[in-house]
């Protein structure tokens, strides 16, 4: 029975279980919904939670662990040249599922009758030709190991989806009998159901969690892969970025790095000024009106997409500081630059800034205002040496989280920043980043057993940490400053 | 004392005797200069984000709006039996064996007998020049109209086909007669004969319905790509990552703002949420390829894979909206509701909820629009791939390949032929429209349900 059909059948269970479990309550009660500990409702809702939650979560348990268990057993059988290591191993596994994917179509197809499936052989049969008739291209001969690996791996498919049926069968009728049974008059519906309730919700609220679990998890296993294929002092501090894709290379992460900090450093310079600027006229001179069309105009730039501002970067801004500054400065000719990629990301935090910040200064009591205007102090100097140090530790902490923004802005250095990674000085050379190199080595095809490809995941644990660390840092101060004035 | 006596003795600025206190001292000068200059920052740093703002949108609309325009070329096409059908019996499979070599011929010869009956002089050109003002993918359309529609052939029909990329660029000035010089791919004298050919009334421009539903096309056509497979995946992204983030979303929600206990399991759950909310995009992109394609083993390039992957990342922002939107609802609703017998889980889900629910909307809409922008993680799972079949209808075709709206720009954007940067500004058009909508939504949701309690 394929999973679709199954689910229908829980449902159509489930639905059986609402109605028995609710009829025989309120019979339990002579019919009297008022003698019921819980609305009659309560009672369908339990009936049908215990035909769903033990199916639903015993389908998904077999769903996840019957390929696993299956591909380790086949790979178990294989012999030891097919599967030397990991990299091979992947090759001839997809190969199995290909040709067994193959067979299961032709036999869907008519092409064949499923017994010549499971029993034909290499030598009586060319299985390629086969498989291309019915639409599913090999790249290669099918060898006698990968045709029975696939006529195994199609016999415990097959073996499994009929054990999971008849087990998943079995616990929902169980659940529905169980369900039924519980529906008494003094049985207290609403509080079970609302058990069940409040573990969905405690289980919805803990995805968080797990996502988080699962980037370090994803990352860290690769990296560590990664290490064991590349000595980590070279990643670490090596001043060559060259990866080849042909073996031997040199992936170290300083030019990254730099480009990375520098690209960054140049955005904050930008968006630093501005947005604070910005903030402080909004907060402290602009009249309501203005303020009431300025800030959305502003938070404009915030909805933009990011690649939007790529394109930006790649078809205006580059060639302009290409042509106006550095070409005429003598300082280089390359439309993708630092300065072209810093500029178009500070601008890109511009509003990002100024929206923290417009926050931080309302936080300033307006006590210490009204005490520096008694003072005599004109609304600058109130601004410059009575709301800015007092605001200092806000200020601060948006800035870092707008650093950790730009540390791992990736669209605009893709299309902006070249991918030129060396160790320059000059803000009109195109310099790469880590994001960047991200992109680079994992799109396309992918081989998980190269360092190349692997390098990425270690870049990516290293953008991770950095900006995660600047992140609850910024958070940190954030939050002192905020208990500073409660 | 000293410093008492110093004050007395200096000459203050503004005591200067017999002077009126009304006339502003150098000092004051100074300070109201300084105030002036302070204020006139704050107005350039509004003006510089502004007049940025300003000038991009202005380079997308003037590189873009020209892509909603394309040049066609109309001109009757004789469908003859002998080329197209040389057996003659309409049999499908038969006819299938004329390629588009076939019909490129049968278009080139149309449009030379049409200029030679309006006598269009070809000038220096060659027919075989002349006939490259068709774009490459005409034949292949015209290819499949006739395969679908085999009465038509032994008429003649009045076609309108795509003229060639550089034609098209030709007609918005993209291409001038400089440019054509060092171009490989067109001559001066082709312009000349399609100056000729538009006022002919052969050559024209019209609203492009091809950029809307067209796949996208190789590096040779620009002139025939189009959105197509990307508003599909677009939509079904936008779809699943709805279907998904809003549930889970608002569950987590109910039961931090409600439920939680304080412990050390929701404190972590806090932290995680805000953090991840900070965690560059890319990160999610590789958390995608390793857990959901290489681990899990979904298809690479699907929409459903990246729905997955932006779900992740719109969660924590759906989390923060919907919470503070639970939180706006007044607790004398809650205290009402307790005390005439309502349970806490029929209090949240009856009172608090329904109450709750514009703003619950109006930040999932506000979520869901940062996510139909969102780019990098779809790079790394394969969105980005060259994909020119439409995705199947839903359920099975969230599992094809497809791309998505922003990708679709990148890669126009990183193609060589500055047609393709005038397609990719197209492409934010209609983008930068969704997003208009959909926060215009949100705005009139807000203003239309908002309740001061």
């Amino acid at each position: 029975m394929s999973v679709a059909m199954l689910l229908a059948v829980i449902g159509v269970l489930a639905l059986t279980g609402f109605v028995l479990s609710r009829q025989r309550a309120l019979a339990s009660a002579g019919g009297n919904s008022r003698a019921l500990h819980s609305l009659p409702n309560y009672y369908g809702w339990n009936g049908a939670i215990w035909v769903l939650v033990p199916a639903l979560a015993g389908l998904s348990l077999w769903l996840i662990v019957q390929p696993m268990v299956v591909e380790s057993r086949i790979s178990a059988d294989l012999p030891a040249a097919l599967v030397a290591d990991d990299s091979a191993r992947a090759l001839t596994m997809a190969d199995v599922r290909r040709v067994a994917g193959g067979l299961d179509q032709a036999v869907a197809q008519g092409a064949m009758s499923e017994a010549k499936a499971r029993e034909m052989s290499t030598g009586a049969v060319d299985v390629r030709a086969v498989l291309a008739n019915v639409g599913v291209a090999l790249g290669s001969n099918v060898s006698p190991e990968v045709l029975s690996a696939a006529q195994d791996y199609r016999a415990m498919t097959a073996w499994g989806a009929a054990a999971r049926t008849i087990l998943i069968l079995v616990l929902a009728v169980a659940g529905l009998f169980w369900g039924v049974s519980r529906a008494q008059q003094d049985y207290r519906a609403r509080i079970a159901v609302e058990r069940v309730v409040l573990g969905i919700l405690a289980l919805a609220s803990s995805i968080a969690v797990f996502t988080t679990f699962g980037i370090i998890w994803s990352m860290a296993s690769e990296t560590y892969d990664f290490f064991t294929k590349y000595p980590i002092q070279d990643f670490f501090f090596s001043l060559t970025w060259s990866p080849n894709f042909r073996g031997n290379s040199d992936l170290g992460m300083i030019p990254l790095l730099w480009g990375t900090l520098y690209i960054s450093a140049v955005s904050l310079l930008v968006a630093v000024p501005i947005g604070l600027f910005t903030a402080i006229y909004l907060a402290e001179y602009a009249s309501k009106p203005v303020r009431n069309w300025v800030k959305p105009l502003i938070e404009i730039i915030a909805g933009i997409p990011t690649v939007v501002f790529g394109i930006f970067a790649l078809v205006t801004v580059g060639p302009a500081l290409r042509d106006w500054f550095a070409e005429p400065l003598g300082l280089g000719n390359s439309g993708s630059s630092v300065m072209t990629a810093g500029i178009v990301i500070g601008i890109l935090n511009v509003p990002f800034i100024s929206s923290l910040s417009d926050d931080i200064i309302n936080a300033v009591p307006q006590s210490l205002r009204d005490g520096s205007y008694g003072l005599g102090a004109t609304k600058s100097e109130t601004v410059r040496q009575v709301i800015l140090p007092a605001a200092l530790r806000g200020i601060v902490g948006a800035v870092l989280m707008a650093a950790s923004r730009a540390i791992g802005e990736t669209m605009i250095v893709v299309m902006g920043a070249g991918a030129a990674a060396q160790l320059s000085l000059n803000p009109f050379d195109a310099l790469t980043t880590m994001t960047v190199k991200i992109v680079g080595q994992l799109t396309g095809d992918t081989d998980f057993a190269s360092p190349e490809t692997l390098v990425a995941f270690a870049l990516g644990m290293t953008l991770f940490v950095i900006t995660l660390g600047l992140n609850v840092f910024a958070l940190y101060i954030v939050w002192k400053y905020k208990e500073q004035y409660e | 004392m000293t410093d008492l006596a110093a004050l007395e003795t200096a000459p203050s600025p503004r005591a200067t005797p017999g002077q009126s206190i009304y006339v502003t001292s150098p000092e004051m000068k100074r300070r109201n200069a300084a105030e002036t200059r302070f204020r006139a920052y704050g107005l350039v740093a509004i003006a510089v984000s502004l007049t940025m703002l300003a000038i991009m949108l202005f380079t997308i609309l003037r590189d873009g709006s020209s892509t909603f325009f394309q040049a066609k070329l109309s001109f009757p096409v004789e469908l003859s039996e002998k080329v197209l059908d040389p057996k003659g019996n309409r049999d499908p499979a038969e006819m299938a064996k004329v390629t588009t070599i076939g019909y490129a011929k049968v278009l080139a010869s149309a449009l030379l007998a049409e200029l030679e009956r309006q006598g269009i002089d070809l000038g220096e050109l060659s027919d075989k020049e002349a006939a490259e003002l068709i774009s490459k993918d005409a034949p292949g359309g015209l290819r499949a109209m006739v395969l679908d529609n085999p009465a038509l052939i032994g008429t003649t029909i009045d076609a309108t086909v795509l003229a060639g990329g550089r034609i098209d660029g030709y007609l918005k000035g993209r291409v001038t007669m400089e440019s054509a010089q060092l171009d490989s791919n067109i001559s001066p004298e082709q312009l000349q004969l399609a100056d000729r050919l538009r006022t002919a009334g052969i050559l024209s421009s019209g609203w492009n319905w091809g950029f809307f539903t067209n796949p996208d096309a190789s590096d040779q056509r620009p002139e025939a790509a189009g959105l197509g497979v990307a508003l599909i995946g677009s939509a079904y992204l936008m779809a699943l990552v709805a279907l998904m983030c809003i549930p889970v979303g608002v569950a987590a929600s109910i039961y931090l703002e409600e439920f939680a206990p304080k412990n050390r399991w929701t404190d972590a759950i806090e932290v995680n949420i805000s953090n991840l909310a900070a965690v560059p995009s890319i990160v999610f992109g590789i958390l995608g390829l390793a857990i959901f394609i290489n681990f899990a083993g979904f298809p690479q390039s699907s929409s459903f894979v990246g729905a997955l992957v932006i779900s992740l990342m719109t969660l924590p922002t759906i989390i923060i909206a919907t919470r503070a939107a639970i939180c706006a609802v007044p607790p004398s609703i809650r205290d009402a509701a307790l005390g005439v017998g309502a349970s806490k889980m029929q209090t949240v889900f009856h009172n608090v909820l329904p109450l709750a629910m514009p703003g619950i909307l109006t930040g999932t809409i506000l979520g869901l629009a940062t996510a139909l922008g969102e780019t990098a993680p779809l790079l790394l799972i394969g969105m980005v791939a060259f994909v020119d079949n439409y995705p199947g209808l839903p359920l099975e075709g969230v599992l094809d390949p497809a791309t998505a709206l922003p990708v679709q720009v990148y890669s126009w954007a990183s193609r060589s032929d500055p047609a393709f940067i005038e397609r990719s500004n197209g492409a934010i058009i209609v983008l930068l429209v969704f997003l208009v909508v959909m926060n215009v939504a949100a705005i009139w949701l807000r203003r239309r349900f908002e309740r001061r309690w």
